[in-house]
């Protein structure tokens, strides 16, 4: 474990609104192909950490580094172009727009030659590529990607969303509860494609509060508590009341579940 | 997810639902050939080449007004002032005329001016975040009164030339009559069928209007693509303004005084949703042919042109609803 070096790490960061400190201190570092949770209480500043890790928040102090080199990220945009992918909770689809449209939003593909430079679409290697990505994910439950998004159930909306993520992140993938609002059979979808996603060495931060998903994909639980990172544990070593018992502060955390 | 469906949906009902949702121009097109069926075994005049060329022809000005209100809709907004801006066009590409501009140039610029006025509510519609609505009735109001002190309240005739040029009539195979107004509205709607349907911008501006902070989120420039979409839909206003004095070669500062309303309606009727997103160009070309088809095909009934309006009030409301009924579901 020590002898790997983190991809995504940052030290001492602060963010304060008038007298509320929203992120108080909090270290945070993630290595490549893990899937790493953070977990904490409502309030605990998960969302807040993450913002600024994604350039959604400017922190008032700290670092944030990115395969070792300072980063300062102005906006998701800019963390995005760094190979930095988000899944919002909201899942950032257009419910009206198609499958294909919605994976390539913002990044469409354009044709060669004199049609391209009349800013036409290439709809087909777009269908091709986005029906390459689904196949590669194992998502087999979508088979039409011309229908639109709002004809899909909440676990294949998550898939779409998932895939995006996985289709333009080359760095990390961040994913915030993405289990939250979905039934058991699909919940063990999406942890499915989280495992896929990490097995191709693409590492993914996971912010949930669903402990048995927590304990099924991640190699390292980030717990997270008033505002900072209260440690690292394994979850071979902890139980998952532990890791409440951490959460609420009922428990310190033991040295001995410490990671690092 | 435990069957083979593709859809979350089921059901024959749900078929037809999700038909109907996935091309919103089913229904009015549907509507159009009904109501052209319908007026043709009516009367013995409606079924007649000259009378379709002719209703056609009286829906172009409108139908382009409606083509940049289709834009200005699928980004969930509203435009108010379409019509003001149009008629303020006329006066000023006639002005410019009558003051020696050669006819290119008054055109142009007075396009250009069209532009920047709708651009202008784009800019308090992204910038200030003021709502589209409010925005564009605070135009209509200042457009109108620009109009009127800058006519002075009197109509002007517009000198023959490039100005009156749209009203010239070809006949196709010696017999069909079209004006090139017709052409230059097809060409218009072409061109933007073809900007909404295959590029990125128009992607871009059905995300827009369905949902903006998956937009944001994506990366898309949420200002850009309003100010670009109010832009354009200027530049449509200058060229139904254009239009309109190749039907009626007088500037009138009371002319279209519903403009912005009827073309709301041609909108909305063509299946385009008033909640942004949904619907695009084809729609509003049927909707603004029913407007037509059934105010011709009700006079020459002999209708009271009260209940025209009546049929076509109702008509924007049925619309509405079935809008909402076929996606009351997918929502």
């Amino acid at each position: 474990m020590s002898t790997r070096t983190a991809m995504l790490t940052a030290r001492g960061l602060v963010k304060r609104y008038g007298h509320v400190t929203a992120i108080n201190g909090a270290d945070f570092d993630l290595y490549p192909g893990e899937v790493l949770a953070i977990v904490g209480d409502n309030g605990a500043g998960k969302s807040s950490l993450i913002k600024a890790l994604t350039g959604a928040l400017q922190p008032d102090a700290g670092t944030v580094e990115l395969d070792g080199k300072p980063v300062r990220f102005h906006s998701p945009l800019d963390a995005r172009n760094n190979g930095i992918e988000t899944v919002y909770q909201t899942l950032a689809v257009a419910p009206a727009l198609d499958i294909t449209t919605n994976l390539f939003l913002g990044r469409e593909i354009r044709r060669d030659g004199l049609l391209g430079k009349l800013r036409m679409l290439d709809r087909k290697a777009m269908r091709k590529e986005a029906r390459n990505q689904l196949d590669a994910l194992g998502i087999a439950t979508i088979q039409d990607i011309t229908q639109p998004v709002e004809s899909l159930s909440g676990g294949q909306r998550q898939a779409v969303a998932v895939a995006r993520a996985a289709m333009f992140g080359s760095k990390v993938v961040i994913m915030d509860e993405p289990t939250a609002a979905l039934g058991v059979r699909e919940t063990a979808h999406v942890l499915e494609l989280i495992k896929r996603i990490s097995n191709r060495g693409l590492p993914v931060v996971l912010i949930s509060h669903d402990m048995p998903a927590v304990f099924e994909v991640s190699d390292r639980i980030h717990v997270h508590r008033l505002g900072r990172r209260a440690g690292v544990v394994n979850p071979q070593k902890v139980s998952m009341s532990d890791v409440v018992s951490f959460i609420t502060g009922a428990e310190e955390i033991p040295v001995e579940a410490l990671e690092e | 997810m435990a069957t083979a469906t593709t859809t979350a949906e089921g059901g024959r009902g749900d078929a037809l639902r999700v038909m109907f949702a996935r091309n919103p121009v089913l229904g009015p097109t549907a509507a159009l050939l009904v109501a052209i069926v319908f007026f043709s075994l009516a009367t013995d005049t409606f079924a007649n080449i000259d009378n379709f060329s002719f209703i056609v022809q009286q829906s172009i000005v409108v139908g382009t007004l409606a083509l940049g209100q289709t834009l200005v809709i699928l980004t969930s907004g509203i435009d108010l002032a379409n019509a003001a801006i149009a008629v303020f066009g006329t006066l000023l590409m006639t002005r410019l005329v009558t003051g020696e501009l050669p006819g290119p140039f008054a055109l142009i610029l007075s396009i250009v001016a069209c532009a920047a006025v709708a651009t202008l509510s784009g800019l308090l519609v992204s910038r200030i975040k003021l709502p589209p609505f409010i925005v564009t009735l605070g135009m209509l109001a200042v457009m109108t009164a620009v109009t009127n002190l800058y006519s002075k309240g009197t109509t002007w005739p517009v000198p023959d030339g490039l100005l009156t040029w749209l009203g010239t009539s070809l006949y196709l195979f010696g017999r069909v009559q079209f004006t090139l107004g017709m052409v230059v509205a097809a060409v218009l709607f072409a061109a933007t069928w073809f900007v909404l349907a295959k590029t990125g911008w128009g992607r871009h501006v059905y995300a827009v209007g369905n949902e903006p902070e998956a937009a944001r989120l994506t990366g898309i420039h949420i200002d850009r693509t309003l100010i670009s979409v109010y832009a354009v839909a200027g530049i449509i206003y200058g060229f139904a303004a254009w239009m309109a004095l190749g039907r009626t070669p007088t500037a009138d500062p009371n002319a279209y005084q519903t403009g912005n309303l009827d073309s709301i309606t041609a909108v909305v009727i063509g299946g385009t949703s008033l909640f942004g997103g949904r619907g695009g160009v084809v729609g509003t070309v049927v909707g603004a042919l029913i407007v037509a088809v059934l105010r011709s095909g009700l006079t020459q009934m002999g209708i009271d042109s009260n209940y025209q309006n009546l049929a076509t009030g109702v008509l924007v409301i049925a619309a509405v609803a079935f809008d909402q009924a076929t996606r009351r579901r997918s929502r």
